[in-house]
């Protein structure tokens, strides 16, 4: 995964709540057997209409074709398991997704490939939201060693909170299975365990 | 030891260790099926660093997002991305030593209607799949929940998973549902109320008199569906219903070990004392047959009712988002939900389409015809379902009724195959989604019941279900 230190750029409002990783990458896309192609797919309904880009879609107007973070609203990612839409929020650039609750399976996945998700107060968000939905103050610095976020032209800056050890895997894009590989003799031990416990689970 | 909930009794019994001091665990998991289009880069993965799988016997794979679903089934697929996702797929059930159903296998079907019915799905388990619906193994006590493609790569490799503990809803289910009322009404109705993240962070247990009373089938409509509100995990306390169910299958097991496992399984249950971080009741005689109106599993009414006005919503961002779905759905607020006519019926996914189901659906196909202008397909959950349907004689109520029967897959549920909606299209559907674009780019979707769906094929309109029932004949 894509470590993630101090990552600075332009914030993009979506506030509608229960966006759906269906609508986060369209079926279009996932017929594919490896990850390419799916920075195409993001948004792919909403960002163009009949070939063309859809001006009333945020990532198509002035000051937010280069944005690298979205502030959503609540149960963003909810639905489909597709990890496609991660990896194509990524391909489009995305880096950290800020919001007030995301959904499970998606904030696995995205926590699997390095984009951060912060997890904020709901006047927090709608804070922020406001302040980047103006062009001219849309910069934000997420510090994640610090685990800070600002804002407004460097003059306002929030903290989050982000578990140990996830902050630590985002930091060092770590290899989770070569982690988890270290402690094979624990799960052998505990297969052997659980099979005697359990004889009829083979 | 303090009381516990069952979904703790069951992670306690998984943990391998702690990672952490927050509660982050690694959690073994007990079985896992793989479907063509999200497994592809997880194998892709295993390769590339030269991994094996962990336990391949703990794997089944089944080809069952991406094929066809015409009557005469063949290896052909709709197009060349789907063909090279269940040829990449055959090839690495070959090389990881998976077993596998083809597309043809007389054991193919939606996942989740294959792996219990093969009797990989047993009380006690932890069950982690690459598919949101896999919360459906919670119908057997077992811990069931979908992943993404990194934690199945993860899992192939370890047999465990990186897991924090969720917190505990249980949902409390009393009453007597009343006529037309199904179990897919039911966790509709709890859907509405808590909201499309009500569950979002949580576990679900599901409980009570209405639960005890519902067949194995019926809780499986729930647990699938209940993810729709966000439930990361699904447990029902395992009964003599699930033991019927699942004795005799294919790999449950037989003989002394049968009686050993069965009496080991209808103990667990959650300790009387345990305590939920979320209680709900629910009482189900209250509950009507529900339709949802807009783009959002939590955007229904009963089919008695109208379409509601957007300023009706509890907050401002929820007023917006249901002006934006009935745009969508081309709706006008105040319009009874019953003049609404559809296009198109589809009765599958793996919510519904299991034998209960179409047997539900073909009580109000029977001796009647599908409207004119509308187009109407049924596709069993499995190729076993097919063949149950087809004994049983519902298939020709099927076809009678000049609805298309079709051979099995999740078809129009998510639309990756060759069964996809047209712009403007309205469906009633069995299905789970709602949302935008899923039965195809501008498709209208109004999750229903099988029944409800079959009512309105009828019809030619979304119709209450309860007018055709009781020998009711229009």
């Amino acid at each position: 995964m894509i470590p993630f230190g101090q990552v600075m750029g332009v914030a993009a409002p979506m506030m509608a709540p229960n966006v759906d990783t269906d609508v986060i990458m369209p079926k279009m896309f996932l017929k594919g057997v490896d990850r390419s192609g799916l920075g195409e797919g993001a948004f792919n309904l909403l960002r163009f209409s009949g070939g063309k880009p859809n001006p009333d879609f945020i990532l198509n107007q002035d000051g937010y074709r280069n944005a690298c973070f979205l502030v959503v609203g609540p149960n963003f990612g909810c639905g489909s398991s597709r990890e496609h839409a991660v990896w194509g929020l990524q391909q489009l650039g995305i880096r950290a997704l800020i919001g007030t609750s995301f959904a499970g399976i998606f904030n696995d996945n995205c926590a699997n490939n390095g984009l951060l998700t912060i997890s904020l107060d709901p006047g927090v968000v709608a804070g922020l939201a406001r302040a980047v939905a103006d062009s001219s103050r849309n910069d934000v610095t997420i510090d994640l060693p610090a685990q800070t976020i600002q804002f407004d032209c460097g003059r306002r800056s929030i903290g989050f909170d982000i578990e140990p050890d996830r902050k630590e895997a985002f930091l060092t894009g770590r290899d989770f299975i070569a982690s988890t590989l270290v402690f094979a003799d624990d799960i052998r031990a505990f297969e052997a365990r659980h099979r005697a416990e359990n004889p009829w689970i083979v | 030891m303090a009381a516990r909930t069952l979904y703790d009794k069951l992670v306690d019994a998984h943990v391998v260790r702690n990672l952490d001091d927050s509660g982050l665990v690694l959690l073994y998991v007990d079985r896992t099926v793989l479907n063509e289009y999200t497994s592809p880069q997880a194998f892709a993965g295993l390769r590339a660093a030269g991994r094996k799988v962990w336990n391949p016997k703990a794997a089944l794979m089944v080809v069952d997002h991406v094929n066809p679903t015409a009557a005469q089934r063949t290896r052909a697929m709709p197009d060349r991305g789907a063909a090279r996702q269940v040829d990449y797929f055959a090839e690495n059930a070959r090389d990881f030593g998976i077993e596998y159903f083809d597309i043809l296998d007389p054991r193919q079907g939606i996942e989740h209607v294959v792996a219990p019915e093969q009797g990989l799905v047993m009380p006690g388990m932890v069950i982690a799949a690459g598919d949101s619906h896999s919360t459906a193994y919670g119908a057997f006590g077992a811990l069931g929940y979908g992943i993404g493609t990194s934690d199945i790569e993860h899992y192939l490799a370890t047999s465990t998973v990186r897991y924090r503990r969720l917190k505990t809803m249980r949902i409390h289910l009393t009453g007597a549902a009343p006529l037309g009322v199904t179990p897919k009404d039911i966790v509709m109705e709890v859907i509405r109320r808590i909201g499309a993240d009500g569950a979002t962070g949580y576990a679900v247990e599901f409980s009570g008199p209405v639960v005890s009373n519902m067949s194995v089938e019926g809780r499986i409509v729930i647990s699938i569906m209940i993810v729709e509100a966000g439930a990361r995990g699904v447990v029902i306390a395992p009964d003599r219903k699930v033991l019927d169910y699942l004795k005799g299958r294919p790999r449950s097991p037989k003989g002394e070990m049968w009686e050993r496992a069965a009496r080991s399984w209808l103990a667990l249950s959650s300790d009387p004392d345990a305590r939920f971080d979320r209680e709900l009741t629910l009482d189900v005689s209250e509950v009507a047959p529900l339709v949802t109106w807009g783009t959002s599993p939590d955007q229904a009414i009963a089919v008695t009712g109208t379409v509601p006005y957007p300023a009706q919503q509890a907050a401002p961002d929820r007023e917006a988002a249901a002006m934006r779905a009935l745009s969508y759905m081309g709706l006008t607020p105040g319009t009874p939900i019953q003049s609404v006519s559809i296009d198109f019926a589809f009765i599958g996914s793996c919510t519904n389409s299991r034998i209960e189901d179409l047997r539900d659906a073909a009580e109000i196909f029977r001796g009647r015809r599908v409207a004119e202008g509308v187009r109407a397909i049924v596709v069993p959950g499995s190729t076993q379902v097919r063949a149950q349907a087809e004994a049983e004689g519902l298939a020709k109520v099927f076809t009678d009724a000049g609805v298309e029967w079709r051979q099995s897959g999740c078809s129009m549920c998510l639309a990756m195959n060759d069964d996809v909606l047209k712009p403007g299209e309205r469906c009633a559907s069995s299905t789970n989604r709602n949302f935008e674009g899923r039965q195809g780019p501008g498709a209208r979707t109004h999750l229903m019941s099988p029944a409800m769906v079959a009512a309105a094929a009828v019809t030619g309109r979304i119709t209450d279900v309860r007018s055709l029932l009781g020998g009711a004949r229009q």
